[in-house]
């Protein structure tokens, strides 16, 4: 059984950047807990010989013609920013 | 008006008549743009750019220069993307007319719609039942004669599931067919942009206007010509049935029915057919599907953090603006996914996981290449159950991801699939899968236009007769 903890829960969500409510907390110990246990599933094959996809085509490397190209215009690029500081983003101190 | 049917007409039949000037080009997309939308198929609708082109609906997964993208998520509520995908460009170059952005699962993680931040779409032969998801809107679109045909996306079946539901044509192309370039990316080496039709031939048409190589999606490859289907014989194919994924428990009677007469009809027109099996993939896709899946979405959905566009809620310091950003702007089921996916990546456990998953994920693509050396493609339900209720799986997040049991693990493997509608069971539409090799979309194509032809299905729901 892979039931986790409260505390886990809100590790996870400290490394993923979620601030949860503590409803949220309670929920999704159960909910992860179940989901968890469907999806340890794959832990019962012997996979000993076999080699991860990571992509299910047989692409070894794509590469592009080493050109400048132009990129987008800064007004474009700062269009849906939250808060612009010249031709900078602004945010909180960090 | 024009008397033009919009929950019949076909994109072929449409350009045929914009070509015998029989129509303007104003006229075919007011038909649609004047129709109520009811179904809350659509979160924005376009006005007419202008053009003898045909009309078209897009996934709001599909970042469109000047229209709002919000990929059903109130993180992206008034976000605008500055350029088109490719897909979109791609569109706009054979002339095709955006009627609007259709409602999605919130960053197209769901079976059903109802993870919409925008609340969810109807399905139009029942209303009180769920399009299916994550692509209901687009589906619900085509079927409810607000589009002729539609752009979706797919990750683990969010193009095949909702066309079965709602009884129409979906693609799910092989992986590297159709560029991701300007598509708001959920998990991305399951994700692909696919079309979304009333038949196979519209499908078939769609599919060869958006695939192709993109140099601004690494993962592209080329494409191997596509041929509108003619034929209405299957002589010489040969069909394999997977014994996992038909006549097994928890697929409805009356879908595995209407399944079974399709595939008795492919045999009268000439197919052979055989039983095979997937002794993996049916039992561990689903549990590999989502470890992979939620790992790529808590990398994908990390951009989200109240810098450079999306929602921003304020905070003292970063983390606390990043973090309450990311609460009040993901719902339930992204923050799920994110959660899932940062635990399997997480030190300690990413080899029990996520590497564990990647392992399973070869496995059962080798299965599936083993199928293919005997047979040309495999049918079977692309849903166990036809539409279901709102509110039916909504409280079991397990439950629902069963929704998509056999839509999965050809997704893992790259493999394109796609769905016919065959038949009713009680009065709901029910889709058979059709799964090849990777680039075989134009035997998909004939098997499924041969199909649709000899079942003649009626496209529209039984109410709007």
């Amino acid at each position: 059984m892979t039931r986790i903890t409260r505390d886990e829960v809100l590790h996870v969500a400290r490394l993923a950047r979620l601030e949860l409510s503590d409803d949220e907390v309670a929920k999704f110990q159960e909910q992860l807990s179940d989901i968890l246990e469907a999806v340890s599933k794959v832990s019962e094959l012997d996979l000993s010989d076999v080699p991860p996809t990571a992509h299910p085509l047989a692409i070894e490397n794509a590469w592009a013609a080493d050109v400048p190209r132009p990129c987008l215009p800064l007004d474009d690029v700062f269009a849906n920013a939250p808060d612009r500081d010249d031709d900078h983003f602004r945010t909180p101190p960090a | 008006m024009s008397g033009i049917d919009t929950l019949r007409l076909t994109a072929e039949e449409a350009k045929r008549l914009l070509d015998a000037k029989e129509i303007s080009g104003a006229e075919l997309f007011a038909a649609y743009a004047g129709r109520d939308d009811d179904l809350n198929a659509y979160l924005l609708r376009c006005d007419d750019p202008g053009g003898e082109g045909i009309p078209i609906a897009i996934k709001d997964v599909i970042g469109t220069k000047g229209i709002r993208t919000t990929a059903g998520s109130k993180i992206l509520e008034s976000y605008v993307p500055v350029y088109d995908a490719t897909v979109i460009a791609n569109a706009k170059r054979h002339g095709l007319r955006i009627l609007g952005k259709t409602n999605t699962d919130e960053f197209a993680m769901g079976s059903s719609t109802e993870n919409s931040a925008f609340g969810p779409s109807r399905n139009p032969w029942d209303p009180s039942r769920v399009p299916g998801g994550s692509g209901g809107g687009s589906a619900a679109a085509v079927s409810g004669g607000l589009a002729p045909w539609a752009l979706g996306s797919d990750t683990g079946g969010s193009i095949k599931q909702p066309a079965a539901l709602c009884g129409h044509v979906g693609l799910r192309p092989t992986y590297g067919t159709v560029s991701r370039y300007g598509v708001v990316a959920f998990a991305s080496s399951l994700d692909q942009v696919g079309p979304v039709a009333k038949n196979v031939r519209d499908c078939a048409w769609l599919y060869s206007i958006i695939s192709g190589r993109d140099e601004n999606d690494s993962t592209t490859v080329d494409v191997p010509p596509v041929e509108l289907p003619t034929a209405e014989d299957l002589k010489g194919v040969r069909i394999g049935v997977p014994k996992e994924m038909n006549h097994v428990a928890g697929v409805e009677p009356g879908v595995t029915e209407q399944v079974d007469r399709a595939i008795a009809l492919a045999e009268s027109l000439g197919a052979e057919i055989g039983e095979c099996s997937l002794p993996l993939s049916v039992d561990y896709g689903m549990p590999c599907y989502y470890l992979v899946a939620p790992a790529e979405a808590s990398s994908n959905l990390a951009r989200y953090d109240g810098v450079r566009y999306g929602l921003r809620v304020d905070g003292a310091d970063f983390r606390e603006m990043a973090m309450r950003t990311r609460d009040a702007g993901f719902g339930d089921e992204p923050k799920r996914r994110i959660m899932i996916g940062t635990y399997a990546l997480s030190s300690g456990y990413y080899d029990a996981y996520y590497a564990t998953a990647q392992k399973v994920r070869t496995v059962i693509k080798r299965e599936h290449d083993a199928v293919f050396e005997k047979f040309d493609l495999i049918v079977s339900p692309t849903s166990p159950s036809v539409a279901f209720e709102f509110g039916a799986k909504t409280a079991d997040p397990v439950a629902m991801y069963l929704s998509d049991v056999f839509t999965i693990p050809s997704c893992l493997a790259g493999l394109p699939g796609l769905n016919v509608p065959v038949g009713l069971s009680e009065g709901l539409p029910v889709g058979l899968q059709l799964i090849g090799p990777q680039f075989s979309e134009n035997a998909l194509f004939r098997v499924g236009h041969a199909l649709e032809r000899a079942i003649g299905f009626d496209v529209v729901p039984e109410r709007l007769r």
